[in-house]
């Protein structure tokens, strides 16, 4: 069984390039070119560097010991949320831009939900001094005040997506209908591991570092490469693919995705997309999503803005359906008492998306001597209002 | 012989029409399409609506998401086309995204396509390899002939590879762009118009995108063998309702 990428861009059944012909040099261009740019010495070289002395990698491996004796197991957290701009994202954002460039592309524009991944895109945009535009739901402009202003410091110009439910997925059509509108000089930022291929697997590769620190850390703290258990949230599913990715063959260790339930997988209002999702096609590929029995694509819920997506990357579709990964859902209350749990035993405040991988730790007994890495995606202070409301503080 | 192929060999420039079924009401679509015909326009692209429609501009976005909230759905508008045959002769095809198809049943869709009388589809976000490996043998078990789209961005073997598999026309976007009106083209159009017809290719090729008026249909048809006009009819649907497209296509001829 293989878990990576076929050369025809499919994970098993899930994946593909299903974009409209106007789209087609492009994503042809970079797919044509991406494994080759990234395997230049003089690209990474600048990459490694810029994730050394600019986001601040290597991200440590720290042994969680007061949240350890509470749940009797022995649990590791993967500092993602101390990398530059506060979230796994920068990863992804480094890589592109320096693939825009040799290119020759000289506009980049992305999508965002909550505003992670606009305000990486925005700061790398920055620190090449390239035009930045980014789409973002004209919901989420109004929800997410702080990181709208972060964009604009950073010279971006954010654009409301209006069309449809205003929100992440609404920003990415716009994203997508902005390529289209300008197929030469501009590279679209996907943020995830989502979109038509090469992005699942471009992301995934620039993202692998995460999973590939924590081989060389753990063998330091315990001795072996290989932990018993990792897990990581997953929205689209850019940190779980980074932490999974260099144990996707490793069968020996289980990789658990955690979903948002929202206010419950049945409630209607939830995210738990491959419990709710059916095969189908959004933003060019082929995976799993949230739709009506019509196709029409619905609008998914979670009190996390990063993991509100109606699809998931075809990556952890494949995960699911092979049951390489186990999918745990977890609904807002148990994520932010999770959240909660660990500010108050390790004087971390996690993002309420990194928060639903915590609270895995309620729903799953693990053995005493099973070493547990939890992909702690991002830090907690773009929610701190969100927590302010959850637990009238 | 397709009612598509035999439209084609008229000695005519062909104007065809867009419209999104269940736009500005539910129950239009039959109107819609029996007074284009009266009118005289020579082919008719339904368009089934969808949630997140990615190459289309704000004009069928709007169209679309009413047209889904008036209650359009794949089964209603195959309902409401069930007779259509009676009454209307030129080529119709649906145009619509991959998704609401595959959740229908690619079979069962050229299925109850050919039952009704639907000549043809046009389906954006199907690429044109997986349609020529996946659906190509089913799409002609049911006599169903599948439009691809090129760009100013296509290079010339695409189109030709394109041409090679295309069995009606191919629908040539006039610029690097999404869906939506203007009032005129630029001699990079008319450049690269010129350039396509310079190709000779099997298929005739029909101009979309940005066609809204004389001028721009003129221009479009000087090499082409055709025009269609999508959102502007929309935005002429939205201003005047229903009773009077009858007057669009003298509009435009």
């Amino acid at each position: 069984m293989s878990y990576h990428v076929n050369e025809k861009g499919y994970y098993g059944e899930f994946g593909g390039a299903y974009i409209p012909e106007m789209l087609y040099p492009n994503v042809e261009e970079l797919r044509q070119n991406y494994l080759k740019i990234m395997a230049e010495p003089d690209f990474q070289k600048e990459f490694n560097q810029l994730l050394k002395d600019y986001v601040g990698r290597p991200s440590p491996l720290y042994f969680a010991s007061r949240l350890s004796k509470k749940h009797n197991t022995k649990i590791y957290l993967k500092r993602e949320d101390l990398n530059h701009t506060g979230a796994h994202k920068v990863n992804n954002t480094i890589g592109q831009i320096l693939m825009a460039k040799r290119l020759g592309k000289t506009r980049i524009i992305a999508e965002t939900g909550a505003g992670q991944h606009g305000v990486a895109t925005a700061t790398v945009c920055a620190l090449m001094g390239i035009q930045c535009v980014v789409y973002m739901g004209e919901i989420d402009i109004a929800r997410q005040a702080p990181n709208v202003a972060r964009m604009k410091m950073l010279g971006a110009e954010v654009v409301a997506a209006t069309s449809g439910s205003k929100t992440l997925k609404d920003a990415t059509n716009e994203a997508i209908r902005d390529w289209i509108n300008n197929p030469v000089d501009t590279h679209y930022i996907i943020g995830s591991v989502v979109g038509p291929h090469p992005y699942p697997d471009m992301v995934a590769r620039f993202q692998s570092v995460v999973s590939e620190e924590i081989k060389k850390q753990l063998l330091t703290h315990e001795g072996t490469e290989f932990p018993n258990h990792v897990i990581a949230c997953v929205g689209g599913g850019s940190n779980a693919a980074g932490a999974f990715y260099h144990f996707l063959d490793e069968e020996k260790v289980n990789l658990i995705a955690v979903e948002a339930a929202g206010h419950g997988v049945d409630s209607g209002e939830s995210a738990a997309t491959s419990i709710l999702g059916k095969e189908g096609i959004i933003h060019g590929s082929k995976t799993l999503l949230m739709q009506t029995k019509d196709g029409q694509i619905t609008e998914p819920y979670s009190i996390s803005a990063g993991l509100d997506y109606p699809g998931v990357g075809p990556l952890h579709a494949h995960l699911f359906k092979t049951g390489r990964a186990e999918f745990i859902a977890i609904t807002d209350d148990q994520a932010m008492t999770a959240g909660m749990e660990l500010t108050k035993l390790e004087g971390i405040i996690p993002a309420i998306e990194s928060s639903h991988a915590f609270a895995v730790l309620k729903e799953k007994q693990f053995q005493p001597e099973d070493i547990v890495i939890i992909n702690l995606s991002g830090r907690g202070d773009k929610d701190l209002d969100t927590y302010i409301k959850h637990f009238n503080l | 012989m397709n009612r598509i192929q035999q439209k084609l060999q008229e000695d005519k420039k062909l104007l065809s029409i867009y419209f999104t079924a269940g736009y500005p009401n539910l129950n239009d679509t039959v109107t819609i399409i029996e007074n284009l015909e009266k009118s005289g326009v020579d082919m008719i692209e339904i368009g089934l609506p969808f949630s997140d429609p990615l190459a289309d501009g704000p004009t069928i976005q709007a169209s679309s998401t009413q047209a889904l909230k008036n209650g359009m759905t794949t089964e209603i508008l195959f309902q409401q086309l069930k007779d259509i045959r009676k009454t209307v002769s030129i080529p119709l095809i649906i145009m619509g995204y991959f998704n609401p198809i595959l959740q229908y049943g690619v079979e069962a869709f050229c299925e109850k396509c050919a039952e009704i009388g639907i000549d043809g589809l046009i389906i954006p976000d199907l690429p044109v390899d997986v349609y020529h490996e996946e659906y190509e043998a089913l799409f002609n078990q049911y006599n169903l002939i599948n439009t691809f789209l090129i760009t100013p961005q296509t290079s010339d073997e695409r189109i030709k590879y394109i041409d090679s598999i295309s069995k009606g026309f191919i629908y040539m976007v006039s610029s690097a762009g999404v869906t939506g009106a203007k009032n005129s083209f630029g001699s990079a159009q008319t450049d690269y118009f010129k350039r396509i017809a310079d190709l000779n290719l099997n298929a005739p090729q029909i101009v979309g995108f940005g066609i809204s008026n004389t001028e721009t249909f003129k221009a479009a048809t000087q090499y082409a063998k055709g025009a269609i006009i999508g959102s502007a009819f929309i935005k002429f649907l939205k201003e005047n309702g229903t009773e009077k497209t009858s007057e669009f296509a003298t509009f435009v001829r």
